[in-house]
């Protein structure tokens, strides 16, 4: 089936999302995601940032679609055309549901520990203003850990729902969801630290903000100032194929985390003794360095390669020039 | 008097237990249909009658019949949508309490007509004494062999329940609804795929209006053609109207689609005018998420036309000076009412019911409901008037169900024809807490206003 994505044409498989074709051009025309994530079936639809203008529905009905639609849930057609950043409609809907996502988040960046690797902080300096409109106490929540080695601070969360499908789809069962509605609405166990599972580290990895996060981490560094390393071992669990990256600050592995592709997603979901046991470089096998873009502020201390600086050429011209002035002066 | 088909015997006492209703002509729509008639037929005659769903989005129900998957050995559901909560709406509850077995009626052939075999009413957790109802009329008509195993001998097999909800808002939205049916957490789903086609339980569904399952009777009685009579244009048949507020004589009525408006409100057949002597300022014509109407803009379309209870005429003039004829919830506002805090008062209805899913409504509602709590509270300012429309703006049409839009739509059609309203608020603080605007210019001859 051929779509067109802001000029841009692919052909993709029937059933493909308009988010997963996006993605197969790739670059600055792929919508952002905050809840879906492609390894969860069902997931997507709820953000409503990844919205998209549908401009031609398809060669056979080329009505235009009437409002814009969640590019992650709707399916391409053959011959549909697709507006992303080329329609001032779909970013100003998207700078839009920035702003509704920020307005009841705390902006605790400086102490977050997702700061750095928060898919709504890069969200929020692509498309929100730079100030807010909104004046009116923001909703807080206390931290509670809903496993002994996770915490929760539901402040923070943008109730994506992918924790919630990553725990009935990966872990053997849920015992977290969401309580409430509307705005007060929140993750919970219920009763606290109840979640151990194999598994369920990975909730961590999918959550977009810094909500749940990694109590063996936590305030141990910036992320920015660690070294992230690709490394596996022989993993015992059946489902864990032991493929991590450790993040190192000096000698020690401060953080395991399974291995993210360039949109943010886990490439396989790793066992919990991987991900808070095992600490120590010897417990693993060293891959290399992790390749990170350049375009994250992880990068900002690494070197892809030692370029030295360049060598600063004699002028002779400046050199007359700065004697005749030191002459001149001492004449003086 | 205007010809009433679904309160034709409402009066007759004891028309909520079977014998009566039997008496007075009641189930004969079952026995004609299931006994004459073919499923297509009905749906057929459905079509021809010209039948909108009455929930309020005003879809055709026979075309929505016909959208209905029918894969073979996949078991298809009926599901009545009770779930009636938009302020201002109480037509439903009322014909569930009074007479129930025309629900019953309408469900047994609705049924049929699209091969269910099991069929759901839904209903709001609050009206328990509806439930108790309609559980008493479902035993009744089972032991007369109208419910159950092979249907008046005709082998077709029909099992009603009735389920209560848990008392959301939002699980009158039909795919939160199913969801809610389902024992899940009431979230509306994202369609597609659409009931019909994956529903309750990822079988077949359809889920359509009390009301308009009722007139579903009506309809087999005399033949659809002779329904689409009743009514002007495409706003065929009668319509149960709530009408509530500073009325003098608010209540449920039956109109016929196509009456004057300025006859509902003033006729004495109808709401015989305003309470107390007053004038009227303002009036929700659907429940509270259509547009809020001016007197005058509601007496008068902008063209200078009368406007007319009808599904067109109402929403004559689009969203700039029209509104929706909805769920049928009117509301009437005397020139004492204040219209900012209605809207604050709608404002908060919706934050409280927002279901929390997507993000724009979720976040857009609370701000709404505080923005107008402190314009109402005499602590606004002038930019927020401005700031009011741009959410609006960012709500409508960016979330996955209606309900971003009707939280959206009150706000912003409030702002729209009560601007000075708005403004009076902010410049005069104190005195919007002390008194109320009054009627000013809002039932003035409209080319005053609109020039």
């Amino acid at each position: 089936m051929k779509v067109t994505i802001d000029g841009f044409p692919i052909d993709v498989e029937p059933g493909t999302t308009i988010l997963n074709a996006a993605r197969m051009i790739g670059g600055d025309i792929v919508p952002p995601a905050m809840c879906y994530y492609s390894k969860l079936e069902g997931s997507g639809g709820k953000c409503r940032t990844c919205l998209v203008k549908v401009s031609k529905g398809s060669e056979k009905d080329p009505r235009p679609m009437p409002k814009l639609v969640a590019s992650c849930r709707t399916t391409v057609m053959d011959g549909m055309e697709v507006q992303n950043i080329t329609s001032p409609e779909v970013i100003e809907a998207r700078k839009g549901v920035v702003e509704m996502l920020l307005i009841n988040h705390p902006l605790d960046c400086p102490v977050c520990d997702q700061a750095g690797e928060c898919h709504l902080q890069d969200l929020g300096y692509e498309h929100g203003a730079a100030k807010t409109r909104y004046e009116f106490d923001r909703r807080t929540f206390e931290k509670i850990d809903i496993g002994d080695k996770i915490q929760l601070h539901m402040t923070r969360c943008i109730l994506c729902y992918r924790c919630v499908f990553t725990a009935d789809q990966i872990t053997d069962h849920r015992i977290h969801g969401i309580l409430n509605r509307g705005d007060h609405s929140e993750i919970s166990t219920y009763i606290q630290k109840a979640v151990d599972n194999d598994f369920s580290g990975n909730v961590i990895d999918v959550c977009p903000v810094g909500a749940l996060t990694d109590k063996t981490f936590r305030f141990k560094n910036r992320v920015w100032f660690t070294k992230p390393v690709e490394a596996h071992r022989d993993c015992d669990h059946e489902k864990c194929n032991g493929k991590v990256t450790l993040w190192y600050k000096g000698e020690d592995v401060i953080r395991v985390t399974a291995r993210k592709d360039e949109y943010g997603e886990v490439e396989e979901f790793i066992c919990n003794t991987c991900r808070f046991d095992k600490k120590k470089t010897a417990d693993w096998v060293i891959e290399g360095p992790r390749k990170v873009s350049n375009k994250s502020v992880i990068s900002a201390n690494h070197y892809d390669t030692l370029k030295p600086l360049p060598v600063v050429k004699a002028n002779p011209q400046l050199q007359q020039a700065n004697k005749e002035q030191f002459e001149r002066e001492t004449r003086l | 008097m205007a010809r009433k088909l679904l309160l034709e015997h409402i009066n007759v006492p004891g028309i909520n237990t079977f014998d009566v209703y039997r008496s007075k002509g009641g189930y004969a729509a079952v026995e004609k249909a299931l006994k004459t008639l073919t499923p297509e037929e009905i749906v057929e005659e459905v079509k021809k009658s010209g039948l909108r769903g009455r929930g309020g989005a005003g879809f055709p129900t026979g075309m929505k019949w016909s959208f209905l998957a029918k894969p073979e050995g996949v078991a298809r559901y009926l599901v009545c949508n009770g779930d009636e909560s938009e302020p201002g709406t109480f037509k439903d509850r009322f014909l569930m309490t009074y007479i129930p077995h025309l629900l019953i009626e309408g469900m047994i052939v609705s049924s049929f007509a699209l091969g269910a075999n099991t069929s759901y009413i839904y209903l709001r957790g609050e009206m328990m004494p509806q439930i108790r109802i309609l559980e008493k009329a479902i035993a009744e008509a089972k032991a007369k062999g109208f419910l159950g195993k092979n249907i008046l001998g005709t082998g077709y097999d029909l099992e009603l329940y009735v389920q209560p909800g848990g008392g959301a808002y939002i699980c009158g939205e039909e795919t939160a609804l199913l969801e809610s049916l389902e024992g899940k957490r009431g979230n509306p789903r994202i369609k597609p795929p659409f009931p019909a086609i994956a529903g309750l339980y990822g079988c077949p569904t359809v889920v359509n209006n009390v009301e308009s399952i009722a007139a579903v009777v009506p309809i087999i009685n005399d033949g659809g053609e002779e329904y689409a009579k009743i009514g002007i244009g495409r706003s065929t048949g009668t319509k149960l109207i709530s009408a509530g507020g500073n009325l003098k004589r608010p209540g449920v009525y039956e109109i016929e689609l196509g009456l004057s408006a300025e006859e509902f409100v003033y006729g004495d057949d109808y709401c015989q005018g305003i309470a107390n002597g007053k004038r009227l300022k303002a009036v929700v014509a659907g429940g509270s998420s259509v547009p809020i109407l001016p007197a005058n803009l509601f007496l008068k379309t902008i063209n200078n036309e009368a406007r007319l209870m009808s599904y067109e005429s109402l929403s004559d003039g689009g969203f700039a000076t029209g509104t929706m004829l909805g769920s049928g919830g009117f509301i009437a506002y005397d020139e004492d009412q204040c219209i900012v805090r209605n809207t604050w008062n709608f404002a908060r209805f919706y934050h409280h019911e927002s279901c929390g899913q997507c993000s724009p409504c979720r976040e857009g509602t609370g701000w709404m409901e505080k923005v107008l709590h402190r314009l109402e509270y005499g602590h606004g300012k002038m930019s927020d008037i401005d700031l009011l429309v741009d959410v609006s703006k960012k709500i409508e049409g960016n979330t996955i169900c209606p309900l971003g839009d009707a939280a959206a739509w009150p706000v912003a059609s409030a702002i729209r024809h009560f601007r000075d309203e708005f403004e009076w608020h902010v410049t005069s603080a104190y005195e919007a807490t002390t008194r109320n605007y009054g009627l000013a210019h809002y039932a003035d001859p409209l080319n005053a206003v609109v020039a």
